[in-house]
């Protein structure tokens, strides 16, 4: 039989559209109707707005409305209604959108906007999280008190402060872990907001059609989200909202939101409906829309001679900028996993998210986990110092197990959990561990080894669903459709191979529907969290019981026979004790005809749903609870060779471990992993969101934003262990995610190794390691 | 000499076919190929040539069309990814996994494609350089360096 299902490196299914320019993303759909919109947005990162004068923008000839905040009243968020799509009354970030100016070309919109004349107050700003938290610190939302809080017990923000969010995580007797602490060691961290880059600035298309229809076309991780935030806000039955998302260039987290969509749709509105297409620049992607936490964290860690951890205190101040959007979620999250992959019996964790007058934030990859990872993984090396032992071994010997217990309580077994241990295995033959932590070459030069570990849950919601629906076509192929955004990663790919091997048919003759269409597609949450696969997969799994189901019936009665004797394979139902005893499934997928002409049945279709049971809010006073099915776990290294005399360095390796579970495409889950692992590199050696001292972004665009490039690659190593989770389609779990999260931080091991001083606040750059080492005394 | 102004007609050799077009000078190339010929291939990303996205030929030579007006590529040959054809760059971007989300691919194609003409054994150094120019956030570039070196002629 040739099956051609999971395990097997499959390319992509739209590959040949993407190597060929045919592969349409969301700004290409040039039509001339479409108008075209562009954004004023603020020049300060405080200021009321005295008065907004359009008088001369809207003297440009083909200039159709400008719209600004006045003529939409409205708050929104996700969490808690804080934010206003244009501003009113202040602005409260660099960048902030003023207003939008719609007109016939986009060229005419934009030289109108530059004629928007916004007469501002600058107020003082609030420029870091450490200030936020001063009680004389400036407010960047006065009306805290007020704001409506929509997701009621996982939100506490504390009017007449900057606080947003406080979560707090206890575990054991902290008092108790101390007294058995021999060893104790304490250290503060600072991470910077960054961006996320994607390639394709966010985007979007906004039509109101006559019967009231409003069309929204974006490019998104998450168009159900759209769909029922655009109807929420602007009083619209969810049903009179349908929202496409096609192929997307890149999320990473920063097209889960709804952002310029709201805009686009207040442009559309006010031209009559007329469709007006919204696209950000990159430095409007880089500072109006959202962007990546940033992080003070400071964290203390207690363990007995032997290395055995027995306390640890965190506190996470997350930087979430102006306003709240998933911000108080990613610092829940950061503390339900908190301990990292460690068994610490006795801990505190405080994590807050405060707001500043930088950039607001939204999920980034790993749901930012990679910030609170780094403060961990570091303070973990220094533990290791500490105690005079070997750092791979002092994480090994704290791995969690199946048995322990998560920071929230959650008891951990095989299927949740997978194989920590057989990860830092793997990874020490991987990295060469043995030869040395650091290596003296000559000349100057040091090579040096960092390692850290990675955990990660989804914060899902308990109500999170997916569903799929599986199609015949006459020739017998089939078509899938599911509600997951093809964002990059080959989910759709995937999601075919999951199809394909539970019909046991090859997956060429499976149909993946690419785009996504809230008003014809089956719901999915929202492409995010490392979830699609899990969700959406399980989603298909069941589809695919219901196709079998239903081919067997008929397959029954073609082949005279109970459908329990029968078997699907290879597109043929057939007689499990005779295969040779078969019906095509073309024959009976739409009706089957007798040879005498009358016929039964019809088409096909096969329908599945999934939502995760058993998650839990976090209790308010201990943290109790469960936010995601289950954790991926894996362990990483980071290998420089470091100029002792100039501070420079070059990352010769990076290594990653990950217990995938069942790695669905190999070929895929590699690239997936090393895709995460050099966003890492880049985060931990350049990137960082740089704000002036009043609050403005210094480096909005990619010339002085530096991302890695080609050849600044190190060598990858990437290996999988494959401990299945039972819950997950074959076994297999998210890791599309996780390839960053312990990167940044092997990569601060191994040049504080090499370096002999703590850095501690990254981007490692030449110039802020040797201002560390300059304030070590080097 | 042509108003700076208004708008006028341009012609244009793309992928083998002279194309007649009306053009603002100011507009790009990328702005003009994608707007007024519909050829979305290449990209808009930062349009600041930082990131390589809406690279395209202009007489075999990779340029950023973001950084180029429509009036200078008069009278040159212009090629885009929609003029490329099943050629063994293509095919190893495929092969290698050399992309993900396929929005910077198009620039990469493009520069690639010319330093396999230009240099066909071009050294790790030369292909490095070369593609230096172009950003891609998805993969590691490792897959992408692979499909390179998989065209180039061993030396």
């Amino acid at each position: 039989m040739n099956t051609v299902g999971i395990g097997i490196s499959i390319p992509k299914k739209e590959s040949n559209d993407k190597v060929t320019g045919r592969a349409k993303y969301n700004t290409d759909h040039i039509r001339p109707e479409l108008l075209h919109a562009w954004m004023v947005t603020s020049i300060y990162a405080h200021a009321r707005i005295k008065s907004i004068d359009l008088a001369k923008a809207y003297k440009i000839t083909g200039v159709r409305a400008i719209v600004t905040g006045d003529s939409c009243p409205i708050l929104c968020g996700p969490a808690i209604e804080d934010w206003s799509p244009l501003a009113r009354g202040k602005v409260r970030y660099f960048g902030e959108p003023i207003a939008v100016v719609v007109g016939d070309s986009e060229a005419i919109a934009k030289e109108a906007a530059g004629l928007v004349q916004v007469e501002y107050e600058p107020l003082p700003v609030v420029n870091s999280p450490a200030q936020a938290f001063q009680a004389d610190s400036p407010k960047v939302h006065e009306d805290l008190a007020i704001y409506e809080i929509v997701q009621a017990g996982t939100i506490f923000p504390q009017p007449g402060t900057n606080i947003l969010q406080h979560v707090k995580v206890k575990k054991g007797d902290l008092q108790k872990g101390w007294q058995e602490s021999e060893v104790v060691v304490e250290a503060s961290y600072s991470l910077p907001q960054a961006n996320h880059i994607a390639m394709e600035p966010r985007n979007a298309r906004a039509e109101i059609k006559p019967d009231g229809q409003v069309i929204i076309d974006s490019s998104t991780q998450g168009p159900f989200n759209i769909q029922k935030f655009i109807s929420k806000y602007f009083k619209l039955d969810n049903s009179k909202v349908t929202v496409r998302a096609p192929l997307v260039g890149g999320g990473f987290g920063g097209k889960t939101t709804v952002h310029v969509e709201f805009i686009a749709y207040l442009a559309s509105r006010a031209v009559g409906g007329r469709p007006v297409k919204l696209v950000e620049s990159r430095e409007q992607d880089m500072t109006s829309s959202p962007c990546m936490l940033g992080l003070q964290a400071s964290i203390k860690l207690g363990a007995a001679k032997d290395g055995t951890l027995k306390a640890g205190e965190f506190t996470l101040i997350t930087d979430v900028g102006a306003y709240c959007d998933s911000g108080s979620e990613m610092a829940r999250g950061m503390a339900a996993d908190c301990s990292g992959p460690y068994r610490l019996d006795n801990l505190h964790c405080d994590a807050y998210s405060v707001y500043t007058n930088h950039t607001f934030v939204t999920a980034f990859r790993s749901f930012s986990r990679l910030s609170s990872t780094f403060a961990l993984e570091r303070t973990m090396d220094k533990l290791a110092f500490a105690l005079g032992m070997d750092p791979l071994e002092l994480r090994k010997k704290n791995a969690l197990r199946p048995g322990d217990t998560s920071p929230t309580m959650v008891r951990l077994n095989k299927n949740n959990f997978g194989n920590l241990e057989a990860c830092l295995e793997k990874l020490k033959t991987l990295i060469n561990w043995d030869e040395g932590v650091r290596v003296e070459l000559g000349n100057g030069k040091v090579r040096a080894k960092g390692a850290a570990c990675l955990w990660k849950t989804s914060s899902s919601s308990p109500n999170a669903h997916s569903s799929a629906i599986i199609i015949i076509n006459d020739d017998g192929t089939l078509n899938l459709s599911v509600g997951a955004v093809e964002i990059g990663p080959g989910s759709k790919t995937c999601l075919a191979q999951i199809l394909a091997e539970k019909l046991r048919m090859d997956v060429n003759k499976i149909h993946v529907i690419m785009e996504v269409d809230t008003s014809a597609s089956p719901h999915h949450w929202k492409t995010v969290a490392s979830m699609t696969n899990y969700m959406v997969g399980n989603a298909v799994l069941e589809a695919a019981r219901d196709f079998i189901r239903q081919l067997k019936t008929i397959g029954g009665i073609v082949l005279k026979c109970p459908a329990e004797m029968l078997e699907v394979g290879s597109g043929r139902v057939y007689l499990r004790e005779d295969p040779e005893i078969f019906v095509d499934i073309k024959e009976i997928g739409s009706g089957y005809q007798y040879p005498e002409g009358n016929a039964i049945g019809g088409q096909i279709i096969g329908r599945g749903n999934f939502i995760m049971p058993h998650l839990l809010p976090m209790d308010p006073s201990t943290g109790r609870g469960r936010l995601g099915p289950a954790w991926a776990v894996g362990a990483q290294a980071v290998e420089v060779e470091f100029n002792q005399r100039d501070f420079s360095y070059k990352i010769v390796r990076a290594a990653t471990v990950m217990d995938a579970g069942k790695v669905l495409n190999p070929k895929g889950a590699r690239g997936v992993v090393m895709g995460g692992m050099s966003m890492g590199l880049g985060y931990g050696s350049r990137e960082a969101a740089k704000y002036s001292t009043g609050g403005q972004r210094e480096n909005p665009q990619l010339r002085t934003y530096h991302l890695l490039r080609l050849g600044e690659n190190p060598q990858y190593l990437v290996e999988f262990v494959e401990t299945p989770d039972i819950n997950g389609p074959y076994g297999m779990r998210g890791i599309a995610e996780h390839g960053i999260i312990g990167i940044p931080a092997a990569l601060a091991n191994a040049l504080s190794a090499a370096a002999q001083a703590d850095l501690d606040c990254p981007p490692l750059t030449p110039q802020a390691i040797w201002q560390a080492c300059k304030g070590a005394g080097k | 000499m042509r108003s700076m102004l208004r708008e006028g007609f341009l012609e244009l050799d793309v992928n083998g076919e002279h194309r007649k077009v009306v053009a603002r000078p100011a507009d790009t190339l990328l702005h003009v190929l994608r707007e007024r010929l519909g050829l979305t291939g290449a990209k808009p990303s930062c349009k600041n040539g930082d990131c390589g996205a809406c690279t395209v030929l202009v007489d075999g030579w990779p340029i950023k069309s973001c950084l180029m007006l429509a009036v200078e590529a008069e009278g040159h040959l212009i090629t885009t990814v929609e003029g490329l054809k099943n050629t063994p760059i293509q095919k190893s971007f495929v092969d290698n996994f050399a992309f993900q989300c396929g929005y910077c691919t198009s620039g990469f194609l493009m520069n690639c494609h010319a330093l396999a003409q230009i240099h066909p054994q071009a050294s790790y150094a030369t292909m490095r350089e070369w593609l230096q120019s172009n950003l891609c956030r998805c993969t590691s570039y490792e897959e992408i360096t692979q499909a390179m070196e998989n065209v180039l002629l061993k030396t």
